[in-house]
């Protein structure tokens, strides 16, 4: 079939890990009419990777996935293996500026033209691997020697009289994950924020490679432990896409149950803590317990506080019983009661509101122009949930049985995020009871059988927004390739833009209503 | 401000406090966190300050070392703090695995602490290399980076086995 009239031909994925068309583009110029048409029609890039296929008989892959109305257009491109070059992609959609670097830094497939000729500066790449070895080729060969020494990088230059550079990372003084920022400020006002990752790049694409599936799915549980249910989920939809098979309905409601008690967790800490930054320890205290409750009941039900290793490929590790369903629905009226209590103080509190409001704004064209999905573009007015109905959209199961109500606000700001949140948890907490009371009767995981040579992609709401696994299978039926996808990478360069009418020290408050990860962002 | 001061009151002290001595042979949670928090003010008599360095982490260690300073544990409430700079601190609290793109900030930050310091390494990650290991993007454990004086190791640990890893390191 065709999409957006282009003349690509898609072939709908089967299974049920969501409306997924993959297809092959002819040449790099019928890619980026593509990409033009998606952006036309309100698309957005969703993810893109490149792929070592030599071995397979090809040269490389690049793999694009845009994110349409329907559901997600993957398009791959194969690449000569010799000078592996496409046309840059990131004029159309600017979020492919650091895909298609790390894409190079990895795997050796460059981008050609783009804006201002193209960024020739490395992504994940630091100093600790040379410009001409990447790690995902298959003849890379062993790295053990290479020296290490502190790298430059050349970040955009702000100059004008009393404009001058804070830098920040990427150590940050507070008990977060390493990256480095660079405010170019005129006073205490931001001019211009650029951000430099990479600091928690620890191999793990190259980990998956040739690794068995369910050595994969302890991996995917680990690529960011504050989504590891997210992660390990969309992963074993892509395994489970892959192979052909169809977990069991009682293990579809269980992972749901499991992303959902994620969320919850996530925002309960985030709202906590946007309270402190804000000056509000109250609200950290309050929620934290709130949050440890909630973790505890993880520990006692599910043998671990983040349910890492819960979701399995086939289906879930464990089952739970009647008196642990009646927990978590005893557990969701007391959090929803406290967390009702909780928002009237931080709604009616002035002095919170004030730093709140119009602080980190963002609107809905800019949530647009970074291809974002998530809380963040949910908080401009967009209604973008992978679990939720949409004109021409429904959602994979069990969410298309459940009725998932999207949460939204339109002023793009701190406070607007922060009313998401609210929103999101009390949706959640609703979503979780009617699990727990209509789980259908069902073992909870099948056998899944490799198939040589299959791939499949996985997509997931998670808690930050949409978290994209797409896996190939080798001819032995082993992992070929992995590429976890975080909604971070967008998110991130849209938060360069949400500062910059705001002071250094509004920066941690805003930063925190986004909370993006980066270790899911570095791989 | 009523409101608030009403919750505050209702919500009282949670902090999990010491049972009795009977009850302590059980080693539920709530005893152990009680009888570290003992020992830790015993020893240091209200004064260690801890860096916490993520030196490559999946977030995992750093949720619970969040959960150190939920009302439950309350661990500032007994003179730990965490502290915004090297500078400033007895003790890095190190996750892992350490990649090779912050091996040289973690070593930096660790010339930057004054002695005499401790460092914990945290996590399977921090302790061997965990899932991760050694591989041209990471270095593996904390150690083979810095010199370590307790490991904390656990997928993530939880909030009381990061306090009997800070302890063990304080004892040593």
């Amino acid at each position: 079939m065709r999409l957006l009239d282009e003349p690509i031909d898609f072939t709908p994925q089967p299974g049920n890990a969501g409306p997924v068309w993959s297809g092959r583009a002819a040449d790099g110029a019928e890619l980026q009419r593509f990409a033009i048409a998606a952006h036309r029609a309100g698309g957005r890039l969703a993810a893109l990777w490149g792929a070592d296929e030599r071995q397979r008989g090809g040269g490389f892959g690049l793999h694009c996935v845009f994110g349409l109305d329907a559901g997600h257009a993957w398009v791959r491109l194969e690449l000569p293996a010799k000078n592996p070059a496409y046309l840059d992609l990131a004029g159309i959609f600017p979020a492919a500026n650091r895909m298609q670097r790390a894409a190079r830094d990895l795997v050796g497939i460059h981008f050609e033209g783009g804006p201002g000729g193209g960024d020739a500066r490395p992504w994940l790449r630091h100093g600790a691997w040379p410009a001409d070895w990447f790690p995902l080729r298959h003849d890379a060969g062993p790295a053990d020697d290479f020296p290490n020494p502190p790298s430059d990088y050349a970040f955009v230059q702000v100059g004008g009289e009393g404009a001058h550079e804070v830098p920040v990372g990427p150590i940050h003084a507070g008990t977060i994950e390493p990256g480095h920022f660079r405010f170019s400020v005129i006073g205490e006002r931001v001019l211009r924020l650029e951000q430099r990752f990479g600091y928690a790049h620890k191999g793990i694409e190259k980990l998956f490679i040739g690794s068995s599936i369910a050595d994969g799915a302890r991996l995917a549980g680990r690529i960011s432990g504050d989504s590891t249910c997210a992660y390990a989920w969309a992963y074993a939809a892509a395994v489970e896409t892959a192979c052909g098979t169809n977990p069991p309905p009682r293990a579809l409601m269980l992972r749901a149950l499991m992303l959902e008690r994620e969320r919850v967790a996530n925002h309960l800490g985030d709202l906590g803590a946007l309270g402190n930054d804000a000056g509000l320890a109250f609200g950290l205290s309050q929620f934290m317990r709130l949050k440890e409750d909630w973790l505890r009941l993880h520990g006692t039900l599910f043998g671990h506080r983040f349910m890492m290793d819960r979701i399995v490929p086939g289906g879930t590790a464990l089952d739970l019983d009647a008196p642990a369903l009646r927990a978590i629905i005893d557990q969701c009226d007391v959090i929803g009661r406290e967390v009702k209590a909780l928002r009237k103080i931080y709604d009616e509190h002035a002095g919170l509101q004030d730093r709140f409001q119009t602080t980190g704004a963002m609107d809905a064209d800019l949530a647009r122009e970074w291809s974002m999905t998530g809380l963040a573009a949910r908080a401009t007015g967009m209604i973008l949930d992978a679990r939720v109905h949409r004109q021409g959209y429904t959602p994979p199961p069990p969410y298309a049985a459940l009725g998932v109500r999207p949460a939204t606000d339109v002023r793009g700001d701190v406070a607007a995020r922060v009313e998401v949140r609210f929103d999101e948890v009390f949706e959640s907490l609703r979503l979780l009871r009617e699990i727990a009371v209509g789980l259908p009767d069902s073992e909870v995981c099948v056998d899944i059988v490799p198939v040589a040579d299959a791939h499949g992609l996985g997509v997931v709401e998670g808690w930050r927004g949409e978290v994209l696994v797409g896996v190939a299978l080798d001819g032995a039926g082993r992992l070929a390739r992995v590429h976890p996808h975080d909604p971070s990478w967008q998110a991130w360069q849209a938060l360069e833009h949400a500062v910059m009418k705001d002071i250094v020290p509004d920066f941690p408050l805003i930063n925190k209503s986004f909370n993006l990860a980066y270790s899911g962002h570095d791989l | 401000m009523i409101p608030m001061l009403r919750r505050i009151l209702r919500t009282g002290i949670v902090t999990e406090k010491r049972p009795e001595p009977a009850k302590l042979a059980d080693s539920t949670e709530p005893a152990e966190v009680a009888r570290l928090h003992e020992d830790i003010l015993h020893i240091l008599g209200r004064a260690l300050t801890i860096r916490q360095v993520d030196a490559g982490s999946c977030n995992g260690c750093e949720l619970e070392i969040h959960a150190l300073n939920n009302p439950y544990t309350n661990l500032e409430g007994c003179g730990i703090k965490f502290v915004a700079s090297p500078r400033h601190a007895d003790m890095l609290l190190v996750t892992g695995p350490v990649t090779k793109n912050m091996e040289n900030a973690l070593k930096v930050a660790y010339d930057c602490t004054p002695d005499p310091k401790l460092v914990v390494a945290v996590g399977d990650c921090g302790c061997n290399g965990g899932i991760f290991g050694k591989s041209y993007a990471s270095c593996g454990a904390v150690e083979n980076v810095i010199p370590v004086d307790a490991r904390v190791p656990g997928c993530p640990p939880t909030p009381v086995a990061l306090l009997r890893g800070i302890l063990a390191a304080v004892r040593r």
